[in-house]
C-alpha cells in the first residue's frame, strides 16, 4: 500500500522510478530475465528470444503509432531491411563485431523509414495506413530481385551468421539470449526516457493535436519524420537480432503478416505506454502456444485429430482478441493499472 | 511590436479579411471586436501562421514574417491560445505547459533518450521555472497532476493561458478566453491578463466578445465587420463611433436611439 508520495524538489518529482514498488520491481524484473535461462528449457528460450526481439520491434511501432499518432502497416518490411543488411553485412565482411553491424542495420532501417514517412507529410489514418502497405511490397519485391540474391539470397532465403563476441561464437538458445535480452532492456529505457523530455513530448503534442502542437514551435514535418526514423530504427534492430536469432530467415517470413503481428502486438498491450509493448508481445506470441499444450492434452497427441486441431487454435486466437478488443480497449495496460489503483487504496476501500 | 499593413484574405469568392491595417503598440491590451463571421479569428491565423495573407505584410519586431512557418513564428516569440480548448488531452496539466517551453529547450535526441547532463539538468530547471511563472501565477497548484480532459471548462481555459505564458512570449494572442465563463471566472480571467502584462510588459492582443471586459482592460480596440476594418481607436472613441453601433445593433436601432435622445 502507498499512501502518498513525498518528495523534496523537482528533480525527483520528475523521477520515473519514483516509489518502491516500481524500483522493486524493475530489479524483480531484471534478476528474472537473468537467472531464467538457468532454468528453462530450450524450447522456453527460444519463445523468449523471439518475445524479446518482437518487444523491440513493437516498441518502435508504440514510437509511431502510440505516441505520434501515425498509422503504419508497413513495419515488418523495416524489420526485414535490418535483417538482411547483418546478412548482407557478414556475406561482405564475416567477422565484423555484432553490435556493429546492429548499429549499422537500425540507421539502414531508420533510413528506409524515412523515406517511406514521406506521405505522413500530406496524409493522415487509414491513408496513410495505405501508403505505408506499400513499403511490404517494395522492399520484399527489391529483396527477391536476382542482382541482389548475392547478399539477401534472393526467393529461397539465406543462411544467418551467428554473432561473434571476442571469439566466442553464440550458438545456443541461452548464449543468444544474452545478446538480445540487454539490447532489449536498453532500448525500451531509452523509449521510456524519450517520453519524459522535449522530443518525446513535442511527439505526443502531435498525436494529440497537430495545429496547436505547429504553435508552440514544434516543426511538425520534421518531428513525424524523426518519429518515423525511430520506429523503423527498432524494427532494423529487431531485425538484426533476428537474422543472428535463427539459422536462416526468407523473404515472406516478414511482409504483410509481421507487420499486422506488430500492430496487433501493440494494441493488445496498449498503445502509447511503455509497458504496452510488453504485455501485447508476450500475450500474443505465447498464447497461440499454450492452445497448443490444451490442444495436445485434449487429444492426447492423436496425429489424425491434428487435421481439425490447427484451424480451431486459428480461430479460437481470433475470437480471443475480438473480444479483448471489446472488453479491454485500452489493452493490457489497462488492466494493470486497475490493480495498482486497487493495491494503493487496498484494504481500506475497494 | 506587432503590425498588419493592408491585409487581406481571401477563400474563394468569400473575402474573410479585407484591407485590415493596425499596429499593438508594445505593452499595450490590443483588443478585436466584431459581429460573428467578421474575420477576428481569421486575422489571428494570419497572425499566427496558419493562413497566408493574399496581400498585406505582417510585421513583428520590424521584421517581416508574412511568409514565415507557424512554428517559426513561434520561435520569435508568437504564443496564442484558441477559441474552442485546443489542449493535448492525453496528458496532465503539467506536461501541457511543459510544451510551452518546447522552442525554449534545446535537449538533442541522444541525450534524451540517455536522460543525462543537459537533458536532466534542463527538465529540473524548466519545472522550476513553470512552477514558479505560471502554476503559481495562475493558480494552478492543486491540479498539476490532474489529466486536463477531465477538468472543467474554465480551468481548461486557464491551462491552455499558462501553456503560452510558459513560451515566454512576446505578443500573446488570446482568442476568446472568456467566452462561457460566469461572471467570477471573468473576472480571474481578466485579472489574469491584466497582470501578465503588467509583470512581463507583453504585448496582448484580444478577441472578444465580453464588450464589458474588453472595454475595461483593453487600451485599443479594433473593430471589424465582414472582414472590413471599421474602427480603430481607443474604447471610449470606439463605443461612440456610429459605424460600430450600426454594425452591433443594425441601422434601424441606431435611428431609433437618436430619436429617443432628440427630445432629451
Amino acid at each position: 500500500m502507498i499512501t502518498g508520495h513525498f518528495k523534496t524538489d523537482y528533480s525527483a518529482d520528475e523521477g520515473i522510478w519514483s516509489n518502491w514498488p516500481k524500483r522493486w520491481g524493475l530489479v524483480a524484473a531484471l534478476i528474472g530475465l537473468a537467472i531464467f535461462p538457468f532454468m528453462a528449457s530450450n524450447y522456453a528460450l527460444l519463445l523468449a528470444g523471439q518475445i524479446g526481439i518482437f518487444i523491440v520491434a513493437v516498441t518502435g511501432l508504440n514510437v509511431l503509432i502510440g505516441y505520434t499518432g501515425l498509422m503504419s502497416l508497413g513495419h515488418g518490411a523495416f524489420f526485414a531491411v535490418g535483417a538482411y543488411t547483418t546478412v548482407a553485412i557478414h556475406h561482405e565482411w564475416p567477422l565484423t563485431f555484432p553490435l556493429i553491424t546492429l548499429v549499422i542495420s537500425t540507421v539502414v532501417a531508420a533510413a528506409f523509414g524515412v523515406l517511406f514517412g514521406l506521405p505522413s507529410l500530406r496524409v493522415k489514418g487509414l491513408y496513410l495506413a495505405v501508403a505505408t502497405l506499400s513499403a511490404n511490397f517494395i522492399i520484399l519485391f527489391l529483396i527477391e530481385q536476382d542482382w541482389l540474391a548475392e547478399w539477401t539470397g534472393g526467393v529461397r532465403g539465406t543462411e544467418t551468421p551467428n554473432a561473434v563476441f571476442f571469439g566466442i561464437e553464440l550458438v545456443s538458445q541461452q548464449a543468444k539470449y544474452f545478446f538480445i535480452m540487454p539490447v532489449m532492456v536498453l532500448m525500451l529505457l531509452f523509449a521510456q526516457n524519450l517520453f519524459r523530455t522535449r522530443f518525446g513530448r513535442a511527439l505526443i503534442a502531435i498525436r494529440d493535436k497537430d495545429y496547436s502542437a505547429e504553435i508552440l514551435g514544434i516543426a511538425l514535418f520534421s518531428y513525424k519524420l524523426k518519429s518515423f526514423a525511430i520506429s523503423a530504427a527498432y524494427c532494423g534492430a529487431a531485425g538484426s537480432l533476428w537474422a543472428y536469432f535463427f539459422p536462416a530467415i526468407l523473404p515472406e517470413d516478414f511482409g504483410l503478416n509481421m507487420s499486422i503481428t506488430l500492430v496487433v502486438c501493440l494494441v493488445a498491450g496498449g498503445m502509447g505506454r511503455t509497458l504496452g509493448p510488453i504485455f501485447g508481445t508476450i500475450l500474443i506470441l505465447l498464447v497461440p502456444e499454450m492452445l497448443k499444450v490444451v490442444a495436445a492434452a485434449i487429444t492426447g497427441g492423436d496425429a489424425t485429430s491434428q487435421t481439425w486441431v490447427s484451424p480451431t487454435r486459428d480461430i479460437l486466437f481470433g475470437l480471443m482478441i475480438i473480444g479483448f478488443l471489446i472488453f479491454e480497449p485500452m489493452g493490457l495496460v489497462n488492466i494493470w493499472d486497475r490493480f495498482w489503483r486497487f493495491m494503493s487504496r487496498w484494504p481500506f476501500a475497494k | 511590436m506587432l503590425s498588419v499593413t493592408q491585409a487581406s484574405l481571401a477563400f474563394g469568392g468569400i473575402k474573410a479579411l479585407d484591407d485590415v491595417s493596425f499596429t499593438a503598440a508594445s505593452g499595450e491590451i490590443t483588443a478585436i471586436i466584431g459581429p460573428n463571421g467578421a474575420g477576428k479569428t481569421s486575422l489571428f491565423n494570419i497572425i499566427s501562421g496558419f493562413y497566408k495573407p493574399q496581400q498585406g505584410r505582417i510585421l513583428f519586431d520590424e521584421q517581416d514574417i508574412t511568409h514565415l512557418r507557424a512554428d517559426k513564428r513561434a520561435e520569435l516569440g508568437i504564443a496564442r491560445t484558441f477559441q474552442n480548448i485546443a489542449l493535448f488531452r492525453g496528458m496532465s496539466v503539467l506536461e501541457n505547459i511543459k510544451l510551452g517551453g518546447h522552442t525554449r529547450l534545446s535537449t538533442g535526441f541522444w541525450s534524451a533518450g540517455f536522460f543525462y547532463g543537459e537533458a536532466r539538468r534542463e527538465e529540473a530547471r524548466l519545472r522550476a521555472e513553470i512552477e514558479r511563472d505560471v502554476i503559481d501565477f495562475l493558480e494552478l497548484d492543486h491540479i498539476r497532476k490532474a489529466p486536463v480532459a477531465a477538468l472543467p471548462y474554465g480551468l481548461q481555459k486557464r491551462v491552455e493561458l499558462g501553456r503560452a505564458l510558459a513560451m515566454q512570449p512576446k505578443v500573446l494572442l488570446l482568442d476568446e478566453p472568456v467566452a462561457g465563463m460566469n461572471r467570477e471566472e471573468t473576472e480571474d480571467m481578466a485579472r489574469f491578463i491584466l497582470d501578465i502584462q503588467a509583470r512581463w510588459g507583453t504585448t496582448i492582443l484580444l478577441v472578444e466578445h465580453d464588450m464589458g471586459m474588453v472595454m475595461d482592460i483593453s487600451n485599443q480596440v479594433v473593430v471589424l465587420n465582414f472582414g472590413r476594418q471599421i474602427a480603430l481607436g481607443t474604447p471610449d472613441q470606439v463605443q461612440a463611433n456610429p459605424a460600430v453601433i450600426e454594425a452591433y445593433l443594425g441601422t434601424s436601432a441606431t435611428t431609433e436611439a437618436t430619436a429617443t435622445e432628440e427630445p432629451a
